[in-house]
């Protein structure tokens, strides 16, 4: 047990060369689908991605040949499935730069991740008149843990404004620091608007008054490297499940020395290290936040999927996907009655739209019938479509496997939207 | 492409684009708002009961195609109704929408809802009005939710 580290899995961040979408869209059975006798145009990336066959087959392979519970087990199949859960945390580990495999902590998703941050760090020191710092553009998950967290506590969420672009207003963000905030959680990259915040300066400004930042990676880390050192974050999240990973696994990385202070989230198994009905004493980092019988194989996948995007290389799928973006907003600047919501000039491959007299909800439904997969609605940020004062946009999220002809296809079916819907 | 014309029939396109009793009256006695969580539509209906009687109705809001002909639709036709109709009158258009009844006799305009019942996903949209109007009718003060 403790920190396994595998040299037998260096494949981080060695370029595929050259990006090759067709030979990309090859690993992706799921794409081959046809949605009502057509071809599948999934642009629906930051609700979900679709899973390489990679992933699929590690997960499968792990049920078919290594299953078993983890750290507790003498015989060989333990030993196996501990081996390949510990795997996991290392691969993450060197996906994120992180200093010390202990840093990483599996939870269900970037939701669970900053709940346990709120739970255990914000309980422990947020207190009456304290303030939490987040941005007008986060999704509820960065939002609402913090409002249970300020309603216990009596303390005080403050939010960053952000201008018509969908920018953080950086005077703004500034004049929210001081010394009653103790803790600044804003989002990396926005899933409605793309809009990627400048994280490192974030980071600095507020460090420089000794505030500790969470940032939500859900939508950066399947779109760009991350180095976690380099940021100087104290959290970081995200979600398997968005970067081609198995559903139900993410994760929480935070800095050692925080993570030790914080008392645990949940109690149970493994994150123990004995227990009396007088006193229990709690296992060391990562396990002690890790309560319960873990995603085991979630995380055997979610290493198969950062092999995955480590091979092609994520500076050539963070090249890709502006390519394609900029195609996009070339594409649908034409179409008539549309327009983009949030126009930031660091923006990740996310387009937020409404179109002239019709709801979302009645484009998104048309555009299935064409084959078209988009979102439609609120996209978990009511208090974001409040400041842009729109019920609802349109949002297609694009992927490395995403292609120009799909781009084509979203315009076309928007062409049929106008034709059905008038 | 056959699915969708059924499901945005020109009189649902009208109803949407120009719907009918959307106004704040000044005497209603009943009012209740209706949301769905789901992609955000929310109206709020306005009656005025006489007696067991709904001598008018109207409604304000904004939300998708269905949702919104639906309201407009359910205006016009209650009008004159007396509540254990308009109760009725749900509990058929319901059935028709769900595709648990394909009989559209006593529906009257309603029945151009049918198409409905080929997009599940879209029966709250198309029930969200009379919902809020069940509540109106039971004197709740909640705003109801589709979720």
């Amino acid at each position: 047990m403790g920190t396994a580290t595998t040299a037998s899995h260096d494949v981080g961040h060695r370029p595929r060369r050259p990006f090759d979408v067709q030979r990309v869209r090859e690993d992706f059975p799921i794409l081959k689908e046809e949605i009502h006798g057509k071809p599948l145009v999934y642009l629906d990336n930051a609700a979900t991605t679709q899973k390489p066959r990679q992933v699929i087959e590690a997960e499968q392979q792990f049920y078919l040949h290594d299953n078993s519970n983890i750290h507790r087990g003498v015989h060989e199949l333990s030993e196996r499935a501990t081996q390949a859960y510990e795997d996991g945390r290392e691969k993450v580990r060197r996906f994120l730069n992180a200093r010390e495999s202990r840093e990483i902590i599996f939870v269900r998703g970037t939701t669970e991740a900053i709940n346990l941050v709120a739970q255990t760090f914000g309980r422990e020191r947020v207190g009456a008149g304290d303030e939490i710092v987040i941005s007008a553009m986060e999704h509820h998950s960065n939002i609402v843990p913090w409002q249970i967290l300020c309603q216990e506590k009596g303390a005080r969420l403050r939010v960053a404004p952000i201008n018509d672009r969908g920018e953080l207003i950086w005077e703004e963000f500034l004049k929210l620091l001081g010394a009653r905030t103790r803790l600044v959680a804003v989002t990396h990259v926005s899933n409605v608007l793309g809009t990627v915040n400048p994280v490192k300066a974030i980071v600095e400004a507020a460090h420089r008054l000794d505030i500790p930042v969470l940032l939500d990676g859900a939508q950066a880390a399947p779109h760009q490297p991350v180095d976690v050192q380099a940021l100087d974050c104290d959290f970081y999240a995200f979600s398997g499940h968005k970067i081609y990973g198995p559903t139900g696994v993410g994760v929480l990385y935070g800095k050692a020395n925080l993570l030790e202070a914080m008392p645990p989230y949940q109690g149970g198994g493994d994150m123990i290290s004995s227990v009396t009905f007088e006193k229990t004493t709690y296992n060391t980092l990562p396990y002690k936040f890790e309560a319960g019988t873990p995603n085991v194989a979630g995380v055997v996948g979610l290493g198969a999927a950062i092999d995955y995007v480590c091979e092609i290389g994520l500076e050539w799928i963070a090249a890709y996907e502006q390519e394609l973006l900029q195609d996009a907003i070339r594409k649908l600047e034409k179409v008539p009655g549309l327009t983009m919501i949030g126009a930031a000039r660091e923006k990740a491959a996310v387009i937020s739209f409404v179109l002239e007299g019709l709801h979302p909800h009645d484009v998104g439904t048309v555009l299935d019938q064409e084959g078209v997969a988009v979102r439609t609605g609120h996209h978990c940020a009511q208090p974001l479509m409040d400041r842009f004062q729109v019920p609802a946009t349109t949002r297609a999220s694009f992927a490395l496997y995403n292609t120009h002809q799909e781009v084509d296809a979203l315009v076309a079916g928007l062409h049929k939207v106008r034709e059905v819907l008038g | 492409m056959s699915d969708l014309r059924t499901l945005y029939q020109e009189v649902i396109l009208d109803h949407s684009k120009r719907p009918r009793n959307f106004r704040l009256p000044a005497d209603s006695n009943r009012q209740a708002e209706g949301f769905n969580p789901l992609c955000g539509d929310r109206i709020t209906l306005y009656l005025k009961l006489d007696g067991d009687r709904i001598a008018d109705l109207a409604f304000q809001g904004s939300g998708c195609a269905i949702s919104t002909a639906s309201a407009s639709l359910l205006t016009e036709t209650l009008r004159g109704k007396t509540t254990a109709e308009a109760q009725e009158l749900f509990g058929k258009f319901h059935d028709l929408v769900t595709g648990k009844a394909k009989g559209t006799d006593s529906l009257g305009k309603l029945a151009v809802f049918s198409g409905v019942s080929e997009f599940p996903i879209r029966v709250k949209c198309a029930t969200l009005a009379w919902h809020t109007l069940k509540s109106a009718l039971e004197g709740g003060e909640k705003p109801v939710s589709t979720e």
